[in-house]
């Protein structure tokens, strides 16, 4: 890393571990959208209005409706590509 | 020695006796001439400030040296033969004892110097200074034993050089056998070894020494120097007609020089003293580095860098690397191995020695290549350093934060040095410097948390039982440490089996120990382990050592007080034997026992804790006589604890407590020592509480006329804390009298500086509130008579308790009284004791706060420009006390000065920006904004702004800082434009004064900064875009205020305009302005919403360059921290076909989903 390890980043690693969702300037696009759609989905779920639609377009309870968006955050976007060497 | 006194001729002048005079010259010559510089550096060393029980540290002979430790085997099997040695040791001593003891009493002379500690002492306690220091007394009259640890570094180089024997007598403690010296090899014990290479610690002398001893006695009284000689030796050891030999030294053994030994006698009296030349490799090593600098200078080092300083000790420690050869050019020379060396020893001289950006970047360094240099090599060079007698504060502090990087890094690499470390960090647990504590508590928890608790069990293993006291003590609090670290329950089963040892009774003392220490340590945490812990320690109760008996009854009594005020039931099972203990136990144990039982009663259940204190105070009133000081503040804690347990009622206080207590403790003596002083006000104030306040007051007010000053004192401290948190109320007609009359004497007798008697007379005259009426004309005349006392202490005072007595006085309606005080302290405004000045300033300010500035007396008109010229005064107090008044006359009567008057105090008010106290500064500040107030902005606004010009950084910081608060209380728009004038002079630091004054503003105004948005654009235009950095970093403070203030107001457009002036500077690296751009981009999130910075930082998190993509980042983590679910709308539409064929989909379906 540049010599911006020592004064904007320093804490880089303690800040990755307690906030999830925070990136570097290594990080994959698969990373990055995983994070955002993980971000979208649990915004759904913390939005009861907003849950309630979607179940209503998707023709199930809400509550099933709760749980999938919640299964779905596992892996978002499908598996991750495979590792390619830079 | 008496009868020799008498034999003195009388004379008529008096001086020293010549036997004194010529005793002393002698001391001179044969010991370093004592140097007051040489005394005054050694403060700053921790070696010279701690006590001779810290100092046993330097006794520890194992863990010293180089490479990894001995097996725990090796270890084990050497504690036990050391803990043969002192028994047999003892044996020994007891003999001689019994020998001189017998000779005695046959009425022969004895040798030896009577002033011999006796020497059961000296067993017995384990806190005595070690035995060499003992054996140094014993050779020479207590006077000279101060210098005790001074010669020593002399003694030693004895031992090096052939110089000729001192003169001094040597006593029958200096024969005794070196002990506890390090073998070489493993699994051979030192019996078995020939005598040159018997130890480690006098390697460097060893061939001299014990050969050359048959002719001189050995010269070295401490015996961690000394080598043992032949002949002892041959008394020792079974000889050769036992089937012994003596083995010839191998040829390719060089004994290890340790380091300490290697600082010559002369080096400790280098700091400016006269010095020694030498030839070796050090001498050229300080003269290469320019000399000793003791402290101050910096030094250039070729290959090493700008160094602060650099020690005798340093030169010869790294000498290596520096001077002749030292150099990095040289390093060709040289194996891996030695490279390797020279390198972390060039880093750890950097380290300790270098100025801070050196030392910065050599830390970095050594933590960065910790693995690569190895746990060995690296341990092999710090820890010798961190032993050094001359070890400063600072060195020990950056060696251990070396030690703390280096050990994250090695991880459990760490494993064979683990005892190594141990022995050097443990000193620490018991400094008498709390952050030394902490930084040693975090060592030990790391070092734990690497090695693992199996490892770190078998290696303090050993130190358990071992002779040695202070190991012992030290290695307890380590596991206390290592618990705290690693959890209680992973220590339980060990801690229980260690408790219970049936092999020796130390082990069992440190174990319970080790809980205690839990206890202290962990606090409350220890709860949910209660149980186990004190089951764990029970049986201590009932060992047949009465010192692990005393033990676990303190271990006890720190569970208790750490598990307050629960877990009563995980102490049923002691609650017996403790019980029965108090009744049989005399002394020590008997106080250890009733500490415990001091912290046990207040977590029992009220009816318990009631009839448990009955029992318990027939004992307590017994030890009510003892003459033992301990004892007697445990005692008064036992009963403070009781009193304060809800089931012991105020009438058995009453009856069977207080008489006798008030006849045993309130006693002129108890008032002398400061614990016991503390301890008795402490325990009279919680039986007040319980006994009523007239009980305890009724038996002390008399005491106010006592003739002793500190008994006095220790009554009035306690009346004024029962008073204060149990009021006057119980107090009746008669002893309101006497209590009045009381103070009233003890204040006017006060001769002691502090604040005890005029915080007792306030919260006397407090609590008695409206009753205090009829005594106020007499109070008030002694004030007026003592103000114009000859002493300037009894002015202060009088004026102090002015202060205070104030607002009580207007409380009863004693107008009169306080314009006639206010007049009289006016008169007094000539006094030309800052001390007494500042009180009745201080005074005057309080009497004008009660009684308002239109009826005080004298009138406000005349008092003001009476303050003007004091406020020229430098002392710190007059300043404060002054701007204190001022600032109130300013906020509350400004109408009734003249606007010239209060220009005039504007001006003056100027210096005080500069000063030190923050107060003053802050008064300062407030000052102009209440001025402004009153005669308009204008002239104070261009006071200020004139001011910017000045060369003084505070001073233009405190003037912007003015400009904001006269911004704040007049309103913007009388100032802003002013400061936009001002803008456009053309200097550096009006310019960014101004800014920084916009900034201010914007930050006071909040909302109200929406209106002058567009006014200030054109500014921030030309700030934003100016060359000098700081400049921008200052236009950045004004956007984030600004943006913060006018969020959700509407100004969008001008919100955007700014922060295409502040994106460009992202890639500042100065670390403020770039903090100022980051924190100017994070109000825009406010104040334009979260996507529209998201779509600014969405174009660079890809950037080719990663020092463009690092920033982006930062901002994007930025966002995701403040409003992560605000960005969801506004993340953009990857989803593309390509990466769907490659198994991912990236498209946010959910969003896409409607009815």
């Amino acid at each position: 890393m540049s010599e911006l390890r020592y004064t904007a980043n320093t804490s880089l690693e303690q800040l990755h571990a307690r906030y999830t969702g925070t990136g570097h300037a290594d990080t994959t696009k698969y990373e990055l959208l995983t994070n955002q759609h993980r971000d979208t989905l649990s915004s759904i779920v913390g939005h009861p209005p907003l849950l309630a639609y979607l179940s209503i377009a998707d023709g199930e309870c809400q509550a099933r409706e709760r749980f999938e968006v919640l299964e779905r955050m596992l892996q978002p976007c499908g598996v991750p590509p495979a590792k390619t060497d830079e | 020695m008496s009868d020799e006194e008498d034999n003195y001729p009388q004379l008529a002048t008096y001086t020293a006796p010549q036997d004194v005079l010529d005793d002393h010259a002698e001391m001179a010559d044969e010991e370093d001439i004592p140097d007051e510089i040489q005394d005054r550096a050694r403060v700053k060393q921790i070696a010279a400030r701690q006590t001779g029980y810290q100092l046993r540290r330097f006794e520890r002979r194992d863990g010293m040296g180089e490479g990894e430790d001995e097996s725990y085997e090796d270890r084990m099997r050497r504690v036990n033969l050391e803990r043969e040695e002192e028994r047999v040791r003892q044996f020994k001593e007891q003999l001689a004892k019994d020998e001189a003891a017998k000779a005695e009493s046959e009425g022969r002379v004895i040798v030896d110097d009577d002033k011999t500690p006796p020497r059961a002492a000296a067993i017995d306690d384990d806190k005595t200074p070690p035995r060499a220091a003992i054996g140094e007394g014993a050779g020479s009259p207590p006077a000279r034993r101060r210098r005790w640890d001074e010669t020593e570094v002399k003694k030693e180089e004895d031992t090096n050089g052939e110089e000729p024997a001192p003169k001094k007598r040597r006593s029958r403690w200096d024969q005794m056998p070196a002990e506890g010296e390090e073998e070489a090899k493993p699994r051979k014990s030192r019996w078995d070894q020939a005598p040159e290479a018997g130890s480690s610690a006098v390697a460097t002398s060893s061939s001299s020494a014990a050969s050359s001893s048959d002719e001189k006695p050995s010269m070295v009284a401490d015996k961690r120097y000394r080598a043992i000689t032949d002949d002892e030796l041959n008394s020792l050891l079974p000889g050769t007609n036992d089937g012994y030999a003596v083995v010839p030294v191998p040829e390719d053994y060089h004994p290890q020089a340790a380091v300490r030994k290697m600082v010559p006698a002369t080096s400790q009296h280098a700091e400016g003293g006269f010095m020694m030349q030498d030839e070796g490799a050090a001498a050229r090593a300080v003269t290469a580095a320019g000399g000793f600098q003791g402290s101050g200078e910096q030094t250039e080092i070729e290959g090493i860098g700008t160094l602060q300083f650099l020690k005798a000790e340093d030169a010869q420690y790294f000498a290596k690397v520096l001077g002749e050869g030292g150099g990095e050019a040289e390093d060709v020379h040289y194996s891996m191995e030695e490279l390797k060396e020279r390198k972390i020893m060039r880093l750890l001289l950097k380290i300790k020695n270098g100025t801070p950006p050196v030392r910065k970047t050599a830390l970095r360094q050594i933590t960065d290549k910790a693995r690569e240099f190895g746990a060995g090599p690296l341990f092999d060079k710090i820890l010798p350093l961190l032993m050094e007698r001359s070890l400063e504060d600072q060195e020990r502090h950056l060696l251990v934060k070396v030690i703390d990087r280096v050990l994250y890094k090695l991880d459990d690499l760490v494993r064979p040095y683990v005892h190594k470390i141990l022995v050097v960090i443990e000193p620490l647990l018991i400094d008498e410097d709390y952050y030394a504590r902490v930084e040693g508590r975090e060592i030990i928890s790391n070092l734990a948390k690497a090695a693992g608790l199996a490892h770190m069990i078998s290696t303090m293993r050993p130190d358990i039982d071992h002779v040695d006291e202070y190991v012992r003590n030290t290695t307890a609090r380590a596991f206390a440490v290592v618990a705290s670290a690693l959890g209680i329950p992973a220590l339980l089963p060990f801690l229980k089996a260690v408790c219970r040892s049936k092999k020796s009774w130390q082990a069992r003392h440190t174990g319970i120990r080790i809980i205690q220490q839990i206890a202290v340590t962990m606090g409350c945490a220890v709860l949910p382990h209660l149980r186990n812990l004190v089951d764990a320690i029970a049986d201590g109760l009932q060992d047949e050592q009465q010192k692990v008996r005393t033990m676990t009854a303190l271990a006890l009594a720190a569970l208790a007080e750490a598990a307050a005020p629960y877990g009563i039931e995980s102490f049923d099972n002691v609650l017996k034997p403790l019980w029965i203990g108090i009744r049989q136990h005399r002394g020590k144990t008997l106080a250890a026992f009733l500490r415990a039982i001091g912290y046990i009663i207040p977590l029992m259940d009220p009816e318990y804790a009631g009839y448990y204190v009955r029992e318990c105070v027939p004992i307590l009133i017994r030890e009510f006589q003892t003459s033992d000081e301990e004892m007697r503040r445990i005692v008064l804690q036992v009963i403070k604890q009781c009193a304060g347990t809800e089931g012991v009622t105020p009438s058995f206080i009453r009856q069977e407590i207080l008489p006798e207590f008030f006849k045993a403790f309130w006693v002129r003596r108890m008032a002398l020592d400061r614990r016991n002083y503390r301890q008795l006000v402490e325990t009279t104030v919680s039986l007040a509480a319980k006994a009523g306040v007239s009980e305890i007051v009724g038996r002390i007010t008399n005491d106010l006329k006592d003739e002793s000053e500190p008994y006095r004192k220790m009554v009035m401290e306690t009346i004024t804390k029962v008073v204060t948190a149990n009021g006057a109320a119980d107090i009746d007609e008669r002893m309101e009298v006497l209590l009045i009359d009381g103070v009233i004497f003890a204040f006017q007798e006060q001769t002691m500086e502090d604040n005890v008697m005029l915080d007792g007379f306030s919260a006397v005259v407090a609590a008695l509130g409206s009753r205090v009426k009829p005594y106020l004309p007499q109070i008030v005349s002694m004030i007026l008579w003592r103000l114009t006392n000859k002493s300037a202490k009894v002015r202060m005072l009088a004026a102090d308790l002015t202060t205070k007595l104030a607002p009580i006085i207007k409380q009863n309606d004693e107008d009169a009284l306080l314009s006639k005080l206010g007049i009289v302290l006016f008169e007094q405004l000539g006094e030309e004791y800052p001390d007494a000045l500042g009180s009745i300033i201080a005074a005057e300010a309080s009497i004008a706060n009660v009684v308002g500035m239109t009826q005080m007396n004298p009138p406000v008109k005349d008092l003001l420009p009476r303050m003007t010229p004091i406020l020229r005064n430098r002392h710190e107090k007059v300043q404060e006390a002054t701007i204190n008044l001022i600032g109130r006359i300013a906020d509350r009567g400004a109408e009734q000065v003249a606007a010239k008057e209060w220009m005039r105090i504007c001006f003056e008010l100027l210096d005080l920006l500069k000063a030190h106290k923050k107060a003053i500064r802050r008064a300062a500040v407030n000052s102009f904004g209440y001025i402004a107030k009153a005669i308009g902005p204008q002239d104070v606004l261009s006071v200020l702004l004139t001011n910017l010009k000045v060369q003084e950084r505070q001073s233009r910081v405190l003037s912007t800082v003015a400009i904001a608060i006269v911004a704040e209380t007049c309103g913007p728009f009388t100032c802003i434009p002013a400061i936009l004038n001002e803008y456009r002079t053309p200097e550096l630091n009006v310019r960014n004064g101004c800014l920084k004054a916009l900034a201010y503003v914007f930050e006071y105004v909040g909302e109200m900064s929406k209106d002058y948005i567009h006014s200030v654009v054109g500014l921030l235009e030309d700030s934003l875009t100016d060359r000098d950095h700081v400049h921008r970093q200052t236009a950045c403070a004004i956007v984030k205020h600004l943006t913060v203030g006018v969020a959700g107001l509407g100004y969008e457009e001008a919100l955007t305009h700014l922060l295409n002036l502040v994106w460009p500077n992202i890639f500042e690296t100065s670390p403020h302005v770039i903090g100022g751009v980051m924190d100017a981009i994070e109000a825009m999130r406010i104040g334009l919403g979260p996507g529209v910075v998201l779509s600014y930082v969405l174009q660079g998190l890809y950037h080719p360059a990663r020092r463009v993509r690092e920033v982006y980042w930062r901002m994007y983590n930025t966002l995701i921290l403040g409003a992560v679910d605000a960005l969801v709308p506004f993340y953009p539409a990857l989803g593309s076909a390509a990466d769907l064929a490659n198994g991912q989909d990236y498209t946010r379906h959910h969003l896409l989903m409607f009815v």
